[in-house]
């Protein structure tokens, strides 16, 4: 007996070595590529350790309307371009925080004004061209140009001066900011680095803005992204393939993209694209309603569904508050007379019942919404801010004490009369391809009857309804949503700012229209400048406070980022930042041992 | 049944059907518009006659549902609380032919709502929905038709008593409007006249619109009777007497047209209902929340009703006895006109 038992421990000995050393040769085969090319300075990400190969594919709204990060304006643009591109500092979208990306360390000068970026080295473009400090300056000289237009631009200006970038050596770059800046690095985010080698040429005859198209040839736009242009067919598909020159490796030093192909599919209706999701033509979907949300879990099957939470979308009500001009209708005057009454936004604010919102429309999944910093974002929200439940009592007594009466109309409801005896009927307008924000409408429309204000929802084309909000200002009140991009209060800053062209109530004005505008401003533009946190966030809440004292925006209700995707898909973490699915598309793989789905 | 007693029974029966969109307000056990949000997309609640136990009870009851917590596509039914449907009750005002005020309903409950044909998704009772609907479907419809058949009367019977080029041009006009698919006429019309529009306005402008679409065919069918009637002896006779093109029209060939023109009415009607139910499902007829019929279907564009909630559908199952009387009335006045040759006309065309 003990003989045997002797020799079945050694060799359990024997068998535990044997899988050490192939441990350990797996280790070394994995560090190969790694010490082959020793000067290449990788990004390790944490997660699961996938393996290479598969195919993901993703269904998109409508086809991207360009490849080129300089232009591109639209969200499906913008889901590939970040498939293909890469930036000096990233916003890792799950912790919102910055994480190194091709820029590996910075360094802020102690009076803020310089930063002074050092760039991963060995890093090269997916056509093999090395990437370096003339590639950065080339880029953001093309992003600062003014005959470029890129929409960005904007963001490197402060107080009508521009950033200006030096280089140090091949590997550091200096930016020179004329003033300080509370985002500090998180400005880097989304700046897409561009091949000089290639782009340098183009832009000197002024023709940059127009490559990038959809039918450039696949190699002809390189990018530092995980994934590169391989096929497009119009109207049907976008393939991308893995950049092989990509410069992050999971943790046991693997490159990644895991994936071999991303494929987009233009899928143009939310429906169509549940029923490709559930026939398993696609992998991952998001940007989903509640109702095929819900519809998807009752029925999940090799797919699972996550709900990740509250995102940044918020939805809004606004009247038209903008000057009273030539071009305005007496009707419109008249009735921007109610509109311009604080109490009376103040009663509408009161009446609405956000718990009915996030109840039908978003069958639970969402949250009601007080101010214009939704719970999806971590650090911003002001805490003292009220969230008051509904009360038709409390709007009452605003709108008598705004001088507003009511008399009993024709069938036996109460009619909301103004202090000329006027009565009270106003329209609100929203867009007709959104069945979400028309469903807040219809609600807010019941909402207002039973304070006597007789409320018309008109859907329109989203072109027109924006063409009317800023353009020729012809409307009463309109539901819109702005989805923030990032975290920080910068990203919504031409909301905030009465020169703004998103501030919708009254946009784009030379000096603020009232008081509580100039004081707005004011705040947002020392919290921009402020050097801490703390600073920054003391000035925020007073400006979210304004907000809600004055109630320009009628802040209804926030969705949760609703997502899923198959089983098979490994690393899936859905975010509440866009892209929500495809944020660590690099590793994003397909679990081995499932079949990808036929297709 | 002799024929004509068949055509009274249709005539009955649309009528009865007609009773209860005229006056919907006295069907509908609420208002159309009024929100139940705590009861998103109830399934209907059936009516009792016998209890758990087994006991029978003379006045009909159901067991309010109500969604289980937290799920929006599931509801369970409260057993240990009946509630009893009372008839001719005082509910919510409506106002009795748009103008009497009137409180009293068919049937209703006391405190708890109930929803026999399901909810929707902002908690409106799809009952009442569906009557008030009518009102706006049918009326539509009938409108719509007079104003058709109004117009093909006077172009056919222009036509068919000049002849001649005016004849041919408006045939050939006519022609081209029957070429035309019907639903990109409509569309095409409805694209010319203003998006946002109030509830009564836009109803006008869908009736105007329909209208404007089917003249067509009642054209060309009074030409020819036209055509055949003024040939005829009497007329002759009293061309001769020296009577007015007027009189002759008004006096002795328009009131042959009379069975033809009520034959296209019985197949126009339907016709045009449906007309009105493809703009308003599509979003371009009365905005909502006035409900039509179209408007009623509209929800099950979406794919997530179309798979959760049946009985969004049931609106489309009641309309379908107002068709077939149309149609049975239609067909009946058919054979009147001519007796030995039945020939049924379908919806084929329109629909």
């Amino acid at each position: 007996m003990k003989t045997v038992t002797a020799i079945r421990y050694h060799r359990q000995i024997a068998s535990r070595l044997l899988l050490a050393v192939a441990t350990l040769l797996a280790h070394v085969v994995a560090a190969f590529p790694q010490q082959k090319s020793s000067n290449e300075e990788f990004l390790a990400v944490p997660g699961e350790n996938g393996h290479p190969g598969g195919r993901l594919v993703v269904s998109l709204r409508a086809e991207p309307k360009t490849l080129n990060p300089l232009i591109a304006a639209d969200a499906p643009s913008r889901e590939v371009i970040g498939a293909m591109q890469a930036d000096l500092v990233h916003i890792n979208r799950a912790t919102q925080l910055t994480e190194p990306s091709l820029a590996k360390s910075w360094k802020i000068s102690p009076d803020g004004l310089q930063y002074t970026l050092v760039l991963r080295k060995g890093v090269k473009f997916s056509d093999g061209q090395p990437m370096d400090a003339d590639d950065v300056l080339f880029t953001f000289r093309v992003y600062l140009d003014e005959k470029v237009h890129a929409p960005q631009r904007d963001l490197l200006i402060f107080d009508g001066k521009p950033i200006t970038v030096r280089k140090v050596d091949a590997f550091t770059v200096v930016f020179q900011l004329p003033k300080p800046y509370g985002v500090a690095e998180r400005m880097f985010d989304g700046w897409a680095i561009l091949p000089r080698h290639l782009l340098e040429k183009p832009y000197e005859e002024g023709k940059i803005v127009q490559l990038g198209t959809l039918t450039t040839p696949a190699n002809q736009w390189p990018g530092l992204g995980p994934f590169r242009l391989k096929e497009y067919v119009a109207g049907q598909r976008l393939v991308l393939e893995r950049n092989p020159y990509y410069w992050k490796t999971d943790a046991k030093g693997t490159r990644l993209p895991y994936l071999e192909e991303l494929i987009f599919l233009f899928v143009p209706s939310a429906d169509a694209q549940v029923l490709r999701f559930q026939s398993g033509e696609t992998d991952v979907i998001s940007r989903l309603g509640a109702e095929n949300f819900s519809v998807l879990s009752r029925q999940q099957r090799d797919y699972t569904m996550v709900d990740a939470g509250p995102g940044l979308e918020y939805n809004f009500l606004f009247f038209n508050l903008n000057d009273p001009g030539a071009k305005t209708s007496a009707e419109l005057q008249q009735k921007q007379k109610w509109f311009r009454e604080v109490k009376f936004r103040q009663a509408v604010s009161a009446a609405v019942d956000r718990e009915a919102i996030v109840l039908l429309v978003y069958q639970g999944r969402g949250s009601g919404l007080w101010g214009l910093v939704t719970p999806g974002n971590r650090r911003w929200g002001d805490q003292k801010l009220p969230h008051p439940p509904r009360s038709l009592e409390r709007a009452r007594t605003l709108l008598k004490e705004a001088g507003f009466s009511w008399s009993t109309g024709p069938n036996g409801d109460p009619a909301l009369l103004d202090s000329s005896g006027k009565p009270v009927e106003f329209s609100i307008i929203t867009s007709s391809s959104n069945a979400d924000r028309a469903k807040m409408a219809a609600l807010i429309q019941d909402d207002l009857k039973q304070l006597g204000m007789r409320v018309q929802v008109v859907p329109l084309e989203f072109r027109s309804l924006l063409d009317r909000v800023t353009q020729s200002k012809d409307y009463d009140a309109c539901v819109l949503g702005v989805a923030s991009f990032d975290a920080d209060p910068n990203s919504d800053i031409n909301v905030w700012l009465s020169s703004g062209g998103t501030h919708l109530w009254n946009p784009s004005q030379t000096h603020p229209a009232t008081d509580w505008e100039a004081e707005i401003d004011h705040l947002i533009d020392e919290q921009m400048y402020a050097r801490t946190f703390e600073q920054r966030k003391k000035l925020y809440d007073r400006a979210q406070e304004l907000l809600w004292e004055y109630q320009p925006m009628i802040f209804l209700a926030s969705p949760d980022i609703l997502t899923g995707a198959r089983n098979s898909v490994g690393n899936f973490r859905p975010a509440v930042l866009e892209p929500y699915v495809l944020w660590n598309v690099e590793q994003l793989y397909i679990k081995s041992g499932t079949v990808n789905t036929t297709r | 049944m002799s024929l004509r007693g068949a055509r009274l029974g249709w005539l009955i029966f649309l009528v009865l059907l007609h009773a209860t969109v005229i006056f919907p307000g006295f069907f509908a056990p609420y208002d159309p518009s009024e929100q139940d949000r705590k009861n998103p997309y109830l399934p209907p609640m059936r009516i009792h006659f016998l209890d758990a136990q087994g006991h029978f009870h003379a006045r009909p009851f159901v067991y309010p549902l109500q969604l289980r917590q937290g799920s929006f596509d599931q509801s369970e039914g409260n057993t240990a609380k009946p509630v009893s449907l009372k008839f001719f009750v005082r509910g919510t005002r409506y106002q009795l032919l748009g103008i009497i005020p009137f409180r009293l309903h068919l049937f209703g409950t006391e405190d708890e709502r109930v929803y026999l044909l399901g909810s929707d998704s902002f908690g409106r009772d799809q009952l009442s929905r569906f009557f008030y609907g009518g009102q706006v479907s049918l009326f539509a419809g009938l409108l719509g038709a007079g104003i058709t058949l109004l117009l093909g009367l006077c172009v056919g019977a222009i036509a068919g008593y000049y002849g001649g080029w005016t004849d041919a041009l408006l045939m050939r006009f006519s022609e081209l409007f029957l070429a035309l698919p019907w639903l990109y006429l409509l569309f095409a019309l409805r694209a010319f006249l203003p998006l946002s529009v109030g509830p009564l306005q836009a109803f006008f402008l869908i009736v105007a619109v329909i209208g404007a679409v089917g003249w067509a065919r009642p054209a060309r069918l009074v030409r020819g009777v036209v055509l055949s009637a003024k040939e005829r002896d009497f007329v002759r006779a009293a061309r001769g007497f020296g009577a007015t093109d007027a009189y002759l029209l008004c006096r002795h060939i328009l009131p042959e047209t009379s069975s033809v023109l009520l034959t296209q009415a019985t197949i126009l009607v339907p016709q045009f209902v449906l007309a009105e139910m493809t703009l308003s499902f599509l979003g371009l007829g009365v905005p909502e929340p006035v409900p039509s019929w179209g408007n009623l279907l509209a929800s099950l564009q979406q794919y997530s009703v179309l798979v959760t909630y049946w009985w969004m559908y049931l609106p489309a199952l009641l309309i379908v006895p107002f068709f077939v009387g149309y149609l049975g009335l239609g067909s009946e006045l058919q054979e009147r006109r001519e007796p030995y040759k039945i020939e049924r006309t379908s919806l084929g065309n329109f629909a």
